[in-house]
């Protein structure tokens, strides 16, 4: 990850200085060594700072529909992120020709909550080295596999190939991955008793504290002014008022982005209460495939979905209702 | 100084349950948050932040007020009054503590809010040293000691005992109702405690952080700075920093109306939200940066302008923690503090 840092970095300073540029979409450094922040380097200088190691978890494509309305911007992309950067080109909500691509490699990004859940506190510094991650602490030094403190949507990483980008770094490309268990757990709950199911839920969203983050990082939550903000549609709710509220916005939120969603875990990377959201994400997912064939939102611009593309092969709606869990 | 073996720990809440309701960091599914004990419910001593701060207690995230219903031509308003049950709530770190203080700023001057302080008289707090500070903490910057926390009783754990002082009466009151469990213990342990506490806290990454620039006055050079540009740009206007925050104190009013019956409650809200102080104008802060500066001129500028020079942070390290995309009041303090902070 260091070598292709500093690639980038030479990189997007150059793109910046031969004007073909204006700004650089990346990822800053922060306090911790683990804390990076989305943000936009707008200096041949200031691109030379630019961050890319293991904690760069947050999907910068969504940034681009108000980052990139002039001049062209450059954006760091990494594998699963194209998906999402595709879907908003097919929903028309960034300008192609306003953006140049940079593909990064990756070869999974950490969760520090995993690593915190190791007892591991107090940390000083993390580096990479080999399958290790170095931890240092006030309280001393700690290593850990990284494997065991990935980020759940790398857990089930839908592989190494980039799906848009005008360039990439490095230049050779990964391969998608044939098998990721990403329904494993779906395919979990949907064994469950329906009790049991919506106890599952019941406990999950009961710490919801509607604080907005998952829908404001989703990709494919682009509305300009969300239903739930405007205080004129008698839905908006700052706060979950009973049990059924807290089901109520996660599951519409769920039902909007379905066929859309490119299953790029943002909603579970920023949820504050560690609610696995991307399941309900990913059952749609999961029916999809199996009511209209195997479909993956995001893979190419222009896709028409097979929620918004009528044929007469279409799967019954009573298939659905029939179908039980 | 008393002291409870901390295996007899359950037993302790127990009693203490058995009188009163009783909050206490628990966790659901992964989540460690304050909540109300029942019996059987596991403590753990080395939780040191919950999700949310312990402000839930006494000015909750969402509370009734009012209903209002229509029967035929009949119009009946009923308030909800405000608590009048004795409650404790163990556990609360000293951050968190000082948090209610800087609320009490707010809700306790006139004009009184009878919700939240109804709930203050009729609390317990049981507070408990810091153990293991963690990076994101920096209570220190706003003087607070980790080691000693305000409450009405005072915990100190360690392996084999909980101590227990009392600060307040309240607190003489809720040790002798757990009389029967507690010995007499020295204050040797604590006091070693107390100072390895002090000595990590020295060590943490963030300890050297200052408010130096920041505070009462300095409104006119803080407010127009550039870097608010720079420092707002990837805010994803969720509100994650002001519902995990213990000094966040804005609130919203609604009325949720159902067939013949509106009910009227208040809920936490956030100046991360573009209807956040939206009135028939329609102009409060259209932009995410001015927002986001709100928040922060708020707790570095405002707050100390109207309270003789108290910040409203108290370093807890929450949103240092859970912001989504890692901007926090820790970068903005130094984007534009002084020297010491560079």
């Amino acid at each position: 990850m260091q070598e292709i840092e500093k690639t980038l970095r030479s990189r997007c300073a150059e793109l910046i200085e031969t004007g073909v540029c204006d700004r650089v979409l990346a990822w800053d450094g922060g306090e911790f060594f683990y804390d990076n922040t989305p943000a936009v380097f707008a200096s041949a200088e200031a691109a030379r700072n630019i961050r890319y190691d293991c904690f760069c978890g947050a999907n910068l494509s969504k940034y681009l529909i108000e980052k990139a309305t002039e001049g062209k911007t450059c954006v760091l992309l990494k594998p699963c992120d194209t998906y999402s950067f595709n879907q908003l080109l097919t929903e028309h909500r960034i300008n192609r020709d306003n953006i140049y691509v940079i593909g990064v490699g990756c070869d999974g990004m950490v969760d520090i909550d995993k690593v915190r859940a190791k007892g591991i506190k107090g940390i000083t510094n993390v580096q990479e080295s080999g399958e290790e991650l170095v931890i240092s602490t006030v309280y001393g030094e700690q290593r850990c596999a990284k494997a065991d403190c990935l980020l759940e949507k790398c857990v089930s990483c839908k592989g190494k190939k980039h799906f848009a980008y005008d360039e990439l770094i490095p230049e050779q490309d990964g391969q998608e991955s044939e098998k990721n268990g990403r329904f494993d757990m779906v395919e979990r709950l949907e064994a469950m008793s329906p009790q049991e199911r919506f106890a599952f839920w019941q406990e999950e969203l009961s710490k919801c504290i509607r604080c907005n983050a998952c829908r404001n990082a989703c990709p494919a939550c682009s509305c300009r002014k969300c239903i739930f903000d405007n205080p004129a549609s008698g839905v908006a709710a700052k706060a979950n008022s009973d049990t059924f509220e807290e089901k109520m916005f996660h599951i519409i939120r769920a039902f909007h982005v379905a066929g859309r969603c490119t299953d790029c875990g943002e909603c579970s990377r920023v949820c504050p209460q560690n609610i696995p959201l991307h399941l309900l994400n990913r059952k749609f997912i999961k029916e999809i495939n199996q009511f209209y064939g195997e479909y993956q939102a995001g893979e190419e611009p222009d896709q028409r979905g097979p929620l918004v593309n009528f044929t007469t092969d279409d799967a019954d709606p009573t298939a659905v209702s029939d179908k039980e869990g | 100084m008393k002291r409870l073996e901390t295996s007899r720990i359950n037993e302790f809440f127990d009693v203490i349950a058995a009188q009163q309701r009783l909050y206490m960091p628990l966790e659901n599914n992964g989540s460690v948050n304050f909540g109300v004990y029942s019996q059987g419910d596991k403590y753990d001593p080395s939780a040191l932040h919950t999700v949310k701060s312990a402000k839930d207690v006494f000015f909750p995230q969402c509370e009734a007020m009012a209903s209002f219903v229509t029967e035929g031509k009949k119009f009946s308003v009923t308030p909800v009054a405000p608590t009048d049950e004795n409650f404790v709530v163990f556990g609360v770190r000293a951050c968190d503590v000082r948090g209610f203080e800087l609320l009490d700023k707010v809700f306790l001057t006139d004009p009184v809010d009878n919700y939240y302080a109804a709930r203050r008289s009729h609390g317990t707090i049981v507070s408990l040293v810091c153990n293991n500070p963690e990076e994101t903490c920096f209570c220190s910057t706003f003087g607070i000691d980790a080691a000693a926390p305000a409450g009405d009783v005072i915990g100190v754990w360690t392996e084999d005992y909980l101590y227990l002082e009392a600060a307040t009466q309240k607190g003489e009151e809720l040790l002798a109702l757990t009389g029967s469990l507690l010995t007499d213990g020295g204050d040797e342990e604590v006091l070693r405690r107390k100072e390895q506490t002090r000595e990590i806290i020295k060590k943490l990454p963030l300890a050297s952080l200052t408010t130096e620039g920041w505070g009462a006055g300095t409104l006119d050079e803080k407010f127009n700075r550039p870097e608010w540009d720079e420092l707002s740009s990837a805010c994803i206007a969720c509100g994650t920093c002001t519902f995990v925050c213990p000094t966040c104190q804005c609130y919203d009013v609604r009325d949720y109306k159902a067939g013949d019956k509106v009910s009227r409650y208040r809920c936490w809200d956030s100046c991360m939200y573009s209807d956040f102080t939206m009135m028939a104008h329609g102009t409060n802060r259209p932009t995410q940066k001015q927002r986001f500066r709100q928040r922060f001129m708020h707790k570095l500028v405002y707050f100390p302008d109207n309270n003789d020079g108290e910040f409203s942070c108290v370093g807890c390290g929450r949103c240092v923690a859970k912001c989504p995309i890692s901007m926090n009041i820790v970068k903005v303090i130094k984007a534009m503090g002084g020297k010491n902070n560079e």
